[in-house]
């Protein structure tokens, strides 16, 4: 058995925030959009959360609780957006959100 | 001192007449008119005879003058203005309705009343048959008043008042036959070209009395005389050439004579009243009253000199080849004043005036004479169409034969003595200075001479060439009108030896009563007197071999004169030509038409005449300088205008395509046109600007693991 360092749970959190970033950049449904948003947040919590782990204090922890509260507020915000966006374009297409061009 | 102190009624006997005519004329009878009118003047006459007796027991040869002031007409009253002249005295602007009477003005008093007098009573006779009987004789008595209160006047206000009023009478007895044009005409240009003269007159008798500080003759007269002022002070020479343009004005002098001639449109005792003894005396009176100042202004004295010879050579030309009876005389009056003024020029006051007393009686004589030989050809002035009258009015005749002598300078009649001292005055003043304007005179002289013989002979002598209606009715005038004819003709033959001088025995009485007048005891004329001895020409102390000389030439060339007319005219028949005429048709022509001055006048001021559009003379300058103005001055600065908004527009232009195109909107375009690639990347896609952030990430992560 390998031990499980701080580096394995580096590893899967950047991982998740590829994914995140490439759901960000590729996905068509806003939805799924803000869902690999949230992704990345807690891609980025797993890490504090293990930083936490190797440092032996609980900044990190307490750092993620921010992001989590942070995460949650800007998902509200961000589904707000989503639903003044669909009332007013009748889609959830994020390829035609392209009013603000030339 | 009655008549002294009562010198105001003189005056007021014929502004009485006048009053009495203005206000009830057209409802009395002529003979009610012509005792009222004659009478008053008659009593002007005999109240100034006893007047002149009265002054010459007040004055006792000292000249002393006499004033009388009656109430101060302008006044600065007790609020004095406070106007210290040169001399340090305060100077009092008051004009008072004062009469002043010294030894110039008791002559001009004597012959104004008196030769009015004797006309007064002539125009009884003339005007008997004419209509507007009271109007005449009211205008006349209102021209005894004006021209008294001019004589009698002792400030230059009074005497404008007079002068003026001279001027007026002048203007409504020339336009008497105010129904003929040509006497309306005549009339307007008396009193314009008088009015002149005016302008003149009071533009210096204000500086006069400004720089003296008073206008009454006395204050004048002393602080002239009283040494404060230079000879040749140019304030008083200024002064003495306008006074002297308001002579030429009054006394027809070149430039301003031309109404004289024009004047004989008026009857004929106005001719002889105004235009020949009186009014235009007056000029003549004013410069004789004012100098102490000419004697201070050499300049103005050379001036009145000059133009009272060529004045006189001037008019005696014209006169020589005019046909109108009266015109003759007219120009024979202007070349006579002419005289005059060179007498008072050359600094002989004396020989002037007695020059004046003497022509005014017989230049009076000579018009009523010619208006008598009118009368008894029932109207013709033509001398072309007399002739041949010696013996069908023989009192005429010889009293008009008696004025030619006396005019032509014979010995024996006033004339001579006059005329004779004047030239001698002109060829001995100044040690000789003057003798140019005595070859004038004694030029003048001879074609005095020479016209008068012409018109006594043609007019007396020779074959009948009147109308034969006019032949039939030839008789000679009433009483009234010969009788003055006689009283004028032993004047001029009379008065001449009041004037009798030393050279020929007399004491020249004449002279010596006006002496204190002329002032020679002033340190003006002081200054002469041993450059004088010097010379050896003191007039009143010795008499000289040339004083006889010239007298016997003068006497010469007056006796020639008249023979040469003689000659010529004494058997003119029906068609005779003048030798002018026929010798020299060009000469001819330029003096029959009195030198073409009137036309001149026309042309050059009164703006009447053009030339295409072009108006000429004054008016025409006036015109053409308003041409100037109106389109090269106005026109530049149009063009300035023009040249200022074609600037503003140039200036527009740029600003709003180069400065605001270029400047302002240039890099604004610059960063449109930029832009356009740049938008190019803007497609409002979210994810595609995602991944240009994670992209620029990666890219700064790259560069830094790399470093």
């Amino acid at each position: 058995m390998v031990p499980i360092t701080t580096l394995h749970y580096l590893v899967v959190a950047a991982a998740l925030f590829v994914l995140g970033v490439i759901g960000v950049l590729t996905r068509r449904n806003v939805v799924i959009v803000l869902m690999s948003i949230e992704l990345i947040l807690n891609a980025v919590n797993l890490n504090l959360v293990a930083f936490s782990r190797m440092w032996g204090n609980l900044h990190g922890q307490v750092f993620a609780i921010f992001i989590t509260v942070d995460a949650a507020a800007e998902a509200a915000v961000g589904l707000g957006i989503l639903i003044s966006f669909f009332r007013n374009k009748e889609t959830i297409n994020v390829d035609e959100i392209d009013l603000l061009k030339w | 001192m009655f008549f002294l102190n009562h010198i105001w009624l003189i005056p007021l006997f014929p502004a009485f007449g006048a009053a009495m005519m203005f206000f009830f004329g057209r409802r009395l009878q002529k003979a009610t008119v012509s005792a009222v009118c004659v009478g008053v003047v008659v009593l002007a006459f005999l109240f100034a005879c006893f007047t002149v007796v009265e002054y010459t027991h007040f004055a006792h040869g000292t000249g002393r003058p006499f004033e009388k002031i009656v109430y101060t007409w302008l006044g600065s009253g007790d609020g004095h203005l406070n106007f210290v002249n040169r001399d340090g005295r305060l100077a009092s602007f008051n004009a008072d309705a004062g009469f002043l009477l010294d030894p110039l003005s008791c002559i001009w008093l004597l012959f104004v009343t008196g030769v009015g007098m004797v006309i007064h009573i002539y125009s009884v006779g003339y005007m008997a048959h004419e209509g507007g009987y009271y109007r005449f004789f009211g205008y006349m008595n209102l021209f005894m008043f004006t021209m008294l209160l001019l004589i009698l006047a002792n400030n230059y206000m009074l005497l404008f008042v007079g002068w003026e009023g001279v001027g007026l009478c002048s203007y409504l007895l020339i336009g008497f036959y105010f129904h003929r044009k040509s006497a309306s005409n005549a009339a307007s240009k008396a009193f314009i070209v008088n009015r002149i003269g005016d302008a003149g007159f009071i533009l210096g008798a204000l500086a006069l009395s400004w720089y003296l500080g008073s206008f009454r003759f006395i204050d004048i007269n002393a602080a002239a005389r009283s040494g404060h002022f230079a000879i040749g002070d140019p304030v008083l020479t200024i002064a003495a050439l306008l006074l002297f343009v308001g002579a030429c004005g009054k006394s027809a002098q070149i430039p301003l004579y031309v109404w004289l001639p024009d004047a004989m449109e008026g009857p004929t005792p106005v001719s002889a009243l105004i235009h020949a003894a009186t009014m235009v005396t007056a000029g003549v009176y004013m410069v004789a009253r004012s100098n102490a100042v000419f004697v201070l202004a050499p300049t103005a004295m050379k001036t009145v000199a000059i133009i009272g010879a060529l004045t006189a050579v001037f008019a005696a030309s014209i006169a020589l080849v005019q046909n109108d009876i009266k015109r003759v005389l007219a120009y024979s009056t202007i070349s006579q004043l002419g005289y005059m003024f060179l007498a008072l020029g050359v600094g002989a006051f004396a020989a002037g005036v007695f020059h004046v007393f003497t022509h005014a009686f017989f230049k009076a004589l000579l018009f009523l004479g010619s208006g008598s030989v009118i009368h008894a050809l029932s109207g013709e002035q033509d001398m072309k169409f007399m002739g041949d009258l010696r013996r069908r009015i023989p009192t005429t005749y010889k009293t008009m034969f008696v004025g030619m002598l006396a005019i032509a300078g014979i010995p024996g009649l006033a004339g001579f003595f006059s005329k004779d001292e004047i030239l001698w005055q002109a060829w001995s003043s100044e040690g000789g200075a003057y003798r140019i304007l005595w070859f004038i005179g004694i030029a003048t002289a001879l074609m005095t001479a020479f016209y008068m013989g012409r018109l006594i002979f043609l007019t007396f002598f020779g074959q009948p060439r009147m109308s034969h209606e006019i032949e039939h009715h030839i008789h000679e005038s009433p009483k009234s009108m010969t009788v003055p004819l006689v009283i004028l003709a032993i004047c001029s033959i009379f008065a001449g030896y009041l004037g009798l001088p030393h050279s020929l025995g007399g004491s020249n009485r004449f002279g010596k009563f006006l002496e204190p007048v002329f002032a020679k005891e002033a340190p003006v004329m002081e200054a002469e007197r041993p450059a004088q001895f010097a010379a050896g020409e003191k007039e009143e102390e010795h008499t000289s071999p040339v004083e006889y000389g010239l007298m016997g030439l003068s006497v010469l060339i007056g006796l020639a004169g008249i023979m040469w007319a003689y000659s010529t005219y004494a058997r003119a028949g029906k068609d005779y030509i003048e030798p002018i005429c026929e010798k020299a048709p060009p000469l001819y022509t330029v003096l029959y038409n009195k030198w073409f001055v009137d036309e001149g006048y026309d042309y050059v001021f009164t703006g009447r005449r053009k030339i295409g559009k072009i108006r000429l003379g004054v008016m025409g300058a006036g015109e053409a300088s308003s041409w100037f103005d109106a389109n090269v001055i106005d026109g530049a600065v149009n063009d300035v205008g023009w040249v200022t908004r074609a600037v503003a527009t140039l200036s527009t232009w740029w600003d709003k395509w180069i400065i605001d195109g270029l400047g302002v909107n240039g890099p604004a375009i610059l960063a449109r046109m930029m832009s356009y690639p740049a938008r190019l990347f803007e497609w409002g896609l979210v994810q595609w600007y995602a991944l240009v952030m994670i992209a620029g990430l990666l890219g700064f992560g790259v560069y830094y693991v790399w470093k």
